[in-house]
């Protein structure tokens, strides 16, 4: 089968016994096999050929395996899976695997998806190229000279590379999207609550979702349907149903107000994702939708917001990394147990250091006011200016990530500038809204993403648009 | 000044606070009660037990605290091995009142108690040092704890002594175990802090006190050093101590527990609990009437303060009394209760498992009040009951009237009848009237010839 089929007519097959899952599935493991060079997995599932002959079992037996029968389904290594290690690319989680599933797995699971590994990303999540992984970097698909993006840089790769149809990502501050720009990939950022986190190892737990990355909308929408809804495990997903659980028919950009947001399109931008973006615009009133700029004043400062809120929840969702009741091989005997955890913790990289300890200050006493006080203060004030915005307007634009993809090694040792191409992305994160990056375009032959934002619970309708916006992609 | 900080497990919920595990670990294996959550383990998430909200609020309510509109919870951040996530879930008040409760307050004698305020948070695990065989100190963690619902109540310093602060302590034990939330007597299911200082110096909090025996003792002994060292024109140093049981003395902690800085901020896996005013008032309507307006009630009933509060306090005894007792026997099932059966009984355990039930003491005081039974006969009846059960019906009719009894009912008959008996003193025939009373009262079984001689030796005088 056609490595870049999808989901839809793999499980089409899958279903009508044209095609088997295993033959499948023993291709896209020969697939991973050779693209083992680019280094987008950090562990394979052993068991996908058996799996996969197991949902041959249910359809030779007339039964139903489900919507992703037999589709080959990659899951980002901070997503916990019970066979499979999860290490967050993380000598802290060395060889450590999980006793449970997240809820996202056992959804895709209960519909037939096969697992096919666990894809690399930035330890821990915290990066925005994939370098920061302490089991190398991965390698952009497209020219293994650049990086994949990040932190979902692993997801993205795997499934620009064709090697799983679908795969899970997960987004704190655009780790989906970001990756899903630079690979030339759709990638979602839920609303917030719309996802279960159930199983997703926390890095900033107020404001992080899992969200799918595929090669089309369509398979985006599909895995969303799939892994959406409220989670009994998980109490944030309650209320964040989404208020219509049924695609709308049509093409939802005609009629629609669009903003294009001017923070997120400076003069400053580069020139190569700005001719994208402005061919995006015209695609988008190619479609039926009115275009105009507008203004979201607070995004100046959300970059500054983002890592002060980040690293204040990175600081305590990761102290639970002692070595002790799990981690890696480190004889803790003639230690205290204060010095024993500190030179355990010396085990982590250099991108988490850095934010661990800067979330020791933010908020600390006498400095919360300054600092994690003021960003909380930002993240309300963008939130109604966000609010207001989607009072007149359906979706905001914006290209996905300021720049393009960018050589391995060109930005490592530049952590701020590095934090500031998130500032495209931060907004939904902060704000808890949805937003997806589409590939609309290329530079220099590497791939340019733009972002569309909906207002909060509206991810179907804005996947509709997203969709629309796709077909006018050149 | 003397403050308190209680903590208390909600030992009568099902669960932990934030996962299925059991809320009473007591007796397990280590590290049996345990889960993915109440172990921290990565991607895991707290969800909130509702049924440790309501016994909370119960316990604010309690203490006429103002229950919170909303709920919020914290994250307290500091590293020991006691707390597998490296931060203990709690409340904290940053945002407005968002703890359970807030600005109560109670009488404890002649002292009116502020409560600062009521909240709720998890239990860590339990630490046991023990002496390697290689000679190195191990410490060994088990976390069938982690996780258990705890209710901290804070007060203001109110107390004016060590004595009133255990008073407190025993009123909230009380208080707690007629609610149906806890079982304060259970091995560290209640523990207290206390904070003190003296003539203005800086506050000494005193910890690791395991009784409330010990609290008053940990508490005088820390008045004692502190206005010692006051006299001596030294300073008292803001500190945290521990008391040494051993010893008698509290010695200042290691841990330098006043540096840390917790880092408090929004446990964001919580979302807010909006509680309405119908939820708080249903939870009001279903409260059971607290110890303190029981024992007012009691008083009223016409009980010296001393048997209220012992029959207002322990939940076995008062339902009891609630039940036996009609507006004529008040007094005095109290008293059978309080002085006979809390004196053969003399542990909650023994009365637990006690015979005796409402009916056998409704029997024993309607037996008393109509002279049928004498005082010391219903105490050696009740006895009985309460070892062995019975029928107390036919217990007191074979009880009723014998020789040991008549003293008292000839007693009883002259000092009912005083112008009888001062007929008779003149008129001897006179005295049959008394007789007649007398077998009246034990119903025909006393003996009329000693009746005669007992009421004679009474007149005086020859006959």
């Amino acid at each position: 089968m056609d490595p870049h089929a999808s989901a839809a007519d793999i499980a089409g097959a899958v279903m009508s016994g044209k095609e088997s899952a295993e033959d499948i599935i023993r291709d896209v493991m020969r697939r991973i096999r050779d693209a083992s060079r680019l280094n987008i997995f950090i562990a394979v599932n052993p068991d996908a050929v058996s799996d996969a002959r197991r949902i041959d079992g249910v359809v030779r037996s007339g039964g139903d395996p489900g919507r992703l029968a037999g589709v080959p389904v990659s899951i980002k290594d901070n997503i916990c899976t019970a066979k499979m290690p999860t290490t967050c690319a993380s000598k802290m989680l060395e060889g450590y695997v999980s006793p449970y599933e997240a809820t996202v797995v056992e959804r895709l699971r209960s519909q037939g998806a096969v697992i096919v590994g666990k894809t690399n990303m930035d330890e821990f999540a915290m990066g925005m190229t994939t370098e920061f992984s302490a089991y190398g970097p991965t390698l952009n698909p497209h020219d293994a000279e650049f990086v994949p993006g990040g932190s979902s840089g692993g997801s993205a790769a795997s499934v620009a590379a064709g090697v799983s149809t679908i795969s899970l990502g997960s987004d704190t501050g655009g780790s989906v999207r970001n990756p899903a720009s630079f690979c030339g990939v759709a990638g979602l950022k839920p609303t917030y609550g719309a996802v279960s986190r159930y199983g997703l190892v926390s890095y900033a737990n107020s404001i992080e979702q899992v969200g799918p990355l595929a090669r089309t909308v369509r398979d985006v929408m599909l895995a969303y349907e799939v892994i959406s809804g409220p989670d009994p495990r998980d109490a944030t997903t309650a209320d964040a149903r989404p208020p219509d659980g049924s695609a709308p028919e049509g093409a939802a950009l005609e009629g629609s107000r669009v903003g294009l947001v001017r923070q997120m399109a400076p003069d400053s931008l580069h020139s190569g994702v700005r001719d994208v973006f402005e061919s995006a615009v015209s695609g988008m009133e190619a479609a039926g939708a009115t275009c105009e700029e507008v203004s979201l004043d607070m995004v100046d400062h959300s970059v500054a917001a983002y890592y002060t809120i980040t690293s204040t929840e990175a600081g305590s969702n990761l102290a639970r990394y002692d070595n002790i009741r799990y981690g890696y091989e480190l004889d803790g005997s003639g230690y205290e147990y204060h010095r024993y955890v500190t030179r355990a913790r010396d085990g982590f990289g250099p991108e988490v250091k850095r934010r661990i300890i800067a979330g020791g200050f933010v908020p600390s006493a006498g400095y919360a006011g300054r600092y994690f006080l003021k960003a909380l203060k930002v993240k309300s004030r963008l939130t109604r200016e966000a609010d207001k915005l989607f009072e007149q307007y359906d979706y905001l634009a914006s290209p996905t990530v300021p720049v393009p993809p960018f050589r391995l090694g060109e930005m490592i040792d530049d952590p701020v500038a590095l934090f500031q191409l998130d500032i495209n992305t931060v907004t939904a994160n902060l704000t808890g809204k949805p937003a997806v990056s589409i590939p609309y375009g290329a530079y220099r032959g590497l791939p340019v993403g733009v972002q569309l934002m909906a207002d909060s619970r509206k991810d179907i309708p804005l996947l509709e648009a997203a969709r629309s916006l796709e077909g006018t992609a050149p | 000044m003397i403050g308190l900080e209680i903590h208390c497990q909600l030992t009568r919920l099902k669960s932990k606070l934030f996962c299925p595990c059991r809320a009473d670990y007591r007796g397990m294996e280590p590290n049996t009660n345990v889960c993915p959550v109440c172990m921290g383990l990565p991607g895991t998430l707290p969800l909130l037990n509702r049924g440790a909200v309501r016994a909370a609020l119960l316990i604010a309510m309690s203490l006429n605290c103002e229950p919170a509109g909303r709920l919020a919870f914290f994250r307290k951040n500091y590293f020991y091995p006691d707390l597998p996530k490296n931060f203990q879930i709690t409340q904290y008040d940053v945002f407005g009142d968002t703890s359970v409760g807030g600005r109560g307050s109670v009488r404890v004698g002649d002292a009116e108690i502020r409560i600062t305020r009521v909240q709720l948070e998890e239990d860590p695990g339990r630490l046991s040092y023990e002496g390697g065989h290689d000679g190195h100190a191990v410490t060994l963690a088990d976390y069938n704890r982690a996780g258990v619902p705890l209710v901290e109540v804070v007060t203001e310093p109110d107390f004016e002594s060590p004595r009133q602060a255990r008073e407190f302590a025993g009123m909230l034990a009380d208080t707690v175990r007629s609610l149906g939330v806890a079982d304060p007597g259970l091995d560290g299911a209640m523990r207290a802090d206390g904070n003190v200082s003296v003539m203005g110096g800086n506050k000494v909090e005193v910890k690791n006190v395991n009784s409330f025996h010990d609290l008053e003792k940990a508490l005088r002994f820390e008045l004692t050093r502190q206005t010692g060292l006051h006299k001596a024109g030294r300073a008292i140093p803001q500190e945290t101590r521990h008391w040494d049981e051993r010893r008698r003395i509290t010695i200042p902690s290691r841990a330098k527990e006043a540096e840390l800085d917790y880092r408090y901020f929004l446990e964001g896996d919580i979302p807010w609990v909006a509680l309405d005013p119908d939820t708080v008032r249903g939870i009001r309507e279903s409260m059971p009437e607290s110890v303190l307006s029981r024992q007012g009630r009691y008083v009223g009933y016409g009980m010296s303060p001393q048997v209220a509060a012992a029959l207002a306090a322990d939940p076995l005894c008062h339902a009891l009394f609630e039940e036996a007792h009609t507006a004529e026997t008040a007094r005095l099932v109290a008293n059978l209760i309080t002085t006979d059966f809390m004196g053969v009984m003399d542990t909650r355990e023994k009365r637990e498992s006690a015979r005796l039930d409402a009916e056998h003491l409704a029997a024993l005081a309607g037996a008393v009040a109509d002279g049928r039974l004498t005082r010391s006969r219903a105490r050696a009846l009740l006895a009985k009951l309460a070892r062995e059960g019975g029928d107390a019906g036919r217990m007191i009719e074979a009880e009723s009237g014998p020789a040991a009894d008549l003293t008292d009912v000839v007693e009883q008959v002259m000092r009912e009848e005083p112008d009888a008996v001062a007929r008779a003193r003149t008129n001897p025939p006179a005295v049959n009237y008394l007789v007649g009373m007398v077998m009246k009262k034990t119903r025909g079984s006393a003996d009329p010839q000693e009746t005669l001689r007992l009421i004679g030796e009474r007149l005086g005088g020859p006959q």
